[in-house]
This record gives C-alpha cells, structure tokens and sequence, in this order.
C-alpha cells in the first residue's frame, strides 16, 4: 500500500469534488441504515438483545486469558492446528510458511479484515504468492488496486460503469456492459474457476467458541465455503478478541450481525468449522497485533467487542460524506477511528477528529459500544500528547485567550464585525476551512453588549 | 518466552476484572416454530417452499423440473438420482446441477435451515451446485435462534455444519441485489407431513 501523508479532512476534499457522487455514496449508506431500522424494529426484544451481546462480550474481554487456552485445547482436539502470531509481520510469516509447506503459490481468500489490517495481500505477492480475493466486492477492488472502503461493502464507492470498465479489461465482458446482474454472472465463472483450481484457502472468522473449539464464518455469497472445502489446506485468520464462551452465544450474536449490517434477518451462510474434512489441513491463526495493548486501555477496551457489522458507518454523517478511503485503515468509519490510534497513535491523529461526535453511531452499535465517546477521550489523549492539529491547537489558544479577556473578547468582536462587512476578501478565501462549501454570515450591525448598552443600558 | 506466552502474559496483565455472563432464558418463547413464517421469511429472502406429503412427491417434482442426469442427493429415500460415493473428491461436484439434502430443522425468524456434514454427503455439495434443495419435517420449526441452538445441542455432534437461508446472493455493485453468487442460484425448500 502507498504510503499515505494526507490526513481525513484533505482525503475527504478529493472525495467531495464529485458532488454527485458523494451524494448517491450518501443516500446509498443511509438506505442501509433505514433497511436495518426496519428489521430492527420487528424484534420488540432488540434492546435486550444488545444487553445480552454487550455483557458477553464483557465477560469474554474479563476472562480472555482463559477462553483463549479453552479454545486452543478444544481446536486441537478437533484437529486443528493453533497458532499466534504477536503482530502483523508474524501472521504474514505463518500464513507464507503453511504454503510453502505445501508448495502452494495461489491461494483463494474470503473477506477478512485482519489479513487487510496486516497487508497479507501485499506481503504474499512480494514473495511470489497470488491471492485472489473471493468476495465480489473485494474481488472488484482488488482488480482495481484499491483497499476496501468498507468492511461490509468493500467497493461502495464505485459506479457500476466503472466496475464494467474493470471487468473488460480483466474479465473480458463487452465494452460499456454495467448491468449488475450481467457483472457478477461474469464474476461468478471467473470465481469459480478459482475456487475449482486453489490448494489453500484463506478465511477470516466471524466467531470463534471457546466451549467447542470451533469458529463461524457469515457469508451471503458463499464464497468461503467454496474455498475453503474445495482446498486442501484451510487457514484461518482470527483476532484474539473474536472469541465467545459458548455455543449457544451464537444465537444472540446471529440474530444482531445481520440485521445490523445490511439489514438481513441473517447472513444467506452461517458456517461453523469444528474439524478439518477428511484429508484437509486446518490451520488457525489467533493474532494480537496491538489488542492486549488495547485491553489494557481502560477508556478503549471496550472496542474489542466489536463484532464488525458496519452499522456505525452506515449511520455516520461524516463516513457517509467522505467515504472509507478518507480514513486511510483497513477499518474505516467511527469503530476503526478509535481502533486505529491504538495500532499508531502519529499516523491515525487525525481520525478521533472526522466526527461530529452526534452519537448516531453508539446508538446503532448491536454491542453497545461507546464509540462517539471513545472518539472525544481518544482527541483528548491525542492534545495532551501534543498531537492535534497545529491549526487546532493554535485556535483553540487564541479563543482561549479571547474568552478569558473581556477586553480583548469586545475588540475581537468589532474586528470579526468590521471585518465581513468591510474587507469579506480576508475570510472569504480558501484559507478558511469554514468558508468550504459555506457562505460566510452577515455581520450585525452591533455586538449585543452594544445594543443592550444602547436600549436598556440606562434604566 | 514464545509468542504465545508472551500474548496470553500480556492478555492475564491487562484484562478487565471477570464480570459474569448474562441470564439467557428469557429469549426463549417456549412456543413452537410458525411454518407460516418461515415461509414467508424464505420467500422474502428469495427462497421457495413447497408443502409435500411424500418422498414420491418429492421425487416427482425434480423430475418434472430438472435434468435428472445431473441431480445429486445423500437422502437414501430418494430412489432414481445419483448418490455421493464414499470418499470421492469434491472437485466431482462441479458439474451438479441440483443437490437435495435433508436438514434437521427450519428456523421461523430467519428463513434459516440447519444442515450438518453427515446430511451433506461431501462439505461443498450444498454450495458448489447450481441448485440447492432441502427437505425438513413440517413439524421442526423453531421460533428463533436462542431455541435453535438449543436444539443444536441435543443433535450429534458434527465436523461441519452450516444455517444456510435462501440461495447465494450479492448486493456488492451498487447495492443491486443478484442472486446466484457463487453458489446456489435458487433455494427451495420441501415441507414435509
């Protein structure tokens, strides 16, 4: 992946240039958002539901030192072989080592966004191993060479005349053919020629049960399933914070997920692996890669109950105006904007700042996650560790200055007045940040401390 | 130290204190599966169901319906299609056209059935086909997942086993939804009494 210097707000810049387009990205994800309302507001038990999610996931964050041990026993009970990886690198170095074991050089993969947050992808194609990712979406954003801008809708940020000018050039399908139905029946033989043809397969895991060693992947298309028991070797990549204690947990966590994300009653496939088939290898990779740093986070623990729907993008003004890209992290949106600073506090500085801290997103959160209120203590971490904004800082000294002073507080007032009505040209530029897509206000005439002095003053 | 230990150290330094697990019982109704939501939640997640008396009565609508050359099925009650020889490659699948396989119950909130490896012949049959058929008894309904997953535990154990509700589908260009993903391109499901 390039290396990126540009912060949330100049990505969304680019972003916005497209009015049109930011508008269909907008109506599109608040369409989402109403399909999840609607299924939501079929189940009278719904807040219960998040409860009940809510305290699992506590009481997995409290005992994970031992449903993790519980999981690795029961997994290589079941045949499984467990390994952990402390980051990126290492999971990178497992998966490369399980193939070359099998002298395997293409490997198929479902969605999975951890392998997204430790580059797989890249690493693997540096060391002469093909991925091709199955999920249609994911799919078209690889061809594109793009990440994904969305953990559930991988290319919501493309028009479907630019998905069938990829699928021309790659696919072969006939020049100026954007019919979805046409693009993913072409998908669709192209994918399963892989699936056919691939010795590894790679999958993420929705969930993993520590009582049973086995893990869940959801999926509508099928598409790990198709890798995955067509493969001779099967690998799957977990965060260590996917773990739940019991089987029948499942049947809470289904019932959110889907209605959550896309606003399904449930994913068209919930598959639990508890063995390898006959013949197979199954591998499990349980990875860290900053979590244990995250659980030791009094304010930001609670963001590995995150079960990955998506429902706080979908819901967020501000994702929904600046797109997945502007946010430059496998997870984008409110959930990956207190994520990311865990993993590199310089590099994603800028991400607690991309919200209007409205709430919208903890109140659709399936997990109950506080994430608006993350966001606002993770800006606080961020100034006390000298890391805001410069442009931030610097005006929040200056009003800090101006409010403390009466004196300087009135003539500031007089300035701002005299200003926008005699010389607009200074604020008026793009050097304002406010004045983007805004018209500046029309000054008074008068402060109200002057009109009040004028009116009432004397009685 | 390896890295295992050195994860589990670090998770045993900074874990919260325990806090207990939350009381379930309560989403459980105690009632049995409506057939008729389930069928309406299968039809609107594009699946189809179709009310039997008889494993002939199954029999005839796949003939009527399909090329019977290409219809595979593990059920040994249906007589007259092709079976799934013991340990054969699943790469043999490719080709099938319909698959019909029993599942052990049908999930009224969802449209959802359960289906576990030893119902499935090879793990891919009901993925890799073109068509998926599934035969539940009209009276293996549950209402929700909190009482499916009771179930679950009072069938055998399993290797593999999957909810699958409705046929494969996609929404990923522009949120237009196609069905016939990868796998099946349509569901049907049998009820049978």
């Amino acid at each position: 992946m390039e290396v990126i210097t540009k912060d949330h707000a100049e990505l969304a810049e680019n972003f916005n240039r497209d009015e049109e387009r930011v508008n269909w990205h907008d109506e599109t994800l608040w369409w989402v958002r109403q399909k999840r309302d609607k299924m939501v507001h079929q189940l009278p038990e719904w807040e219960q539901l998040r409860e009940a999610a809510s305290a699992i996931k506590n009481n997995v964050l409290g005992n994970l030192h031992n449903y993790l041990q519980q999981f690795e026993a029961n997994a290589q009970a079941n045949g499984i072989t467990v390994h952990w990886a402390a980051d990126a690198a290492e999971h990178n170095q497992i998966i490369h080592r399980l193939l070359n074991e099998h002298q395997v050089t293409r490997m198929v993969k479902s969605k999975s966004m951890l392998t997204e947050e430790c580059g797989l992808n890249e690493y693997l194609h540096e060391h002469g191993i093909e991925v091709i990712d199955s999920d249609l979406g994911e799919r078209i954003v690889q061809l594109a060479k793009e990440p994904p801008s969305h953990i559930v809708l991988p290319c919501i940020h493309k028009k479907k005349e630019e998905i069938g000018e990829l699928f021309h050039q790659y696919l072969g399908t006939p020049l100026d053919v954007s019919d979805p139905q046409v693009l993913t029946e072409a998908a669709r033989g192209h994918l399963r020629e892989i699936f056919i043809t691939r010795k590894a397969a790679l999958t993420g895991v929705n969930f993993a049960i520590a009582e049973t060693g086995e893990f869940v992947v959801c999926t509508n298309e099928g598409n790990a399933d198709m890798g995955a028991h067509l493969a001779d070797i099967h690998i799957a990549s977990m965060g260590i914070e996917k773990l739940i204690p019991e089987k029948k947990h499942l049947g809470i966590f289904l019932r959110l997920l889907t209605r959550s994300a896309t606003g399904q009653p449930i994913t068209t496939y919930s598959s639990h692996f508890k063995t390898p088939r006959m013949g197979q290898q199954m591998h499990i990779v349980l990875v860290d890669n900053g979590r244990t740093v995250q659980l030791g986070r009094e304010d930001f623990r609670n963001s590995l109950k995150c079960i990955r729907c998506g429902a706080c993008m979908n819901t967020c003004p501000v994702y929904r105006r600046s797109g997945g890209h502007s946010y430059h992290n496998a997870v984008a949106g409110p959930i990956g904007s207190i994520l990311a600073p865990n993993l590199d506090m310089e590099k994603y500085k800028d991400l607690p700042f991309a919200s209007t801290l409205c709430g919208s997103c903890t109140n659709v959160c399936p997990v109950k996650i506080d994430i608006h209120d993350q966001l606002y203590k993770w800006r606080q971490v961020l100034v006390k560790k000298g890391l805001a904004p410069t442009g931030k800082t610097i005006g929040m000294k200056v009003m800090g200055a101006t409010l403390s002073s009466p004196t300087i507080y009135r003539l500031a007032g007089k300035m701002g007045r005299w200003t926008l009505k005699y010389a607009p040209f200074a604020v008026n530029n793009s050097f304002n940040p406010w004045y983007k897509h805004r018209d500046m206000p029309e000054p008074p005439e008068q402060s109200f401390g002057e009109w009040y002095k004028q009116n009432r003053g004397s009685k | 130290m390896t890295t295992r230990e050195k994860i589990l150290a670090a998770v045993a330094n900074n874990q919260p204190p325990k806090s207990e697990l939350p009381d379930l019982s309560a989403f459980k109704t105690g009632e049995v599966g409506s057939v008729e939501q389930f069928v309406q939640v299968l039809t609107n997640i594009g699946g189809k169901a179709i009310h039997v008396n008889s494993w002939e009565e199954i029999a005839a609508f796949i003939t009527e319906n399909y090329s019977t050359t290409r219809v595979v099925t593990p059920i040994a009650e249906l007589t007259g299609f092709k079976g799934i020889p013991e340990n054969s490659d699943p790469h043999g699948l490719y080709d099938v056209e319909l698959a019909v396989i029993k599942a052990h119950f049908g999930v009224a909130e969802n449209g959802a059935v359960w289906i576990t490896e030893d119902n499935m012949g090879l793990r891919v049959l009901p993925f890799i086909t073109q068509h998926l058929a599934v035969v539940i008894d009209g009276g293996e309904i549950v209402p929700t997942m909190a009482e499916a997953y009771d179930k679950i535990s009072l069938l055998p154990s399993y290797g593999f086993a999957s909810f699958i509700a409705g046929p494969s589908k996609t929404a990923d260009i522009e949120q237009s939804l196609v069905i016939g993903a990868h796998g099946p391109r349509s569901m049907t499901v049998f009820i049978k009494t």
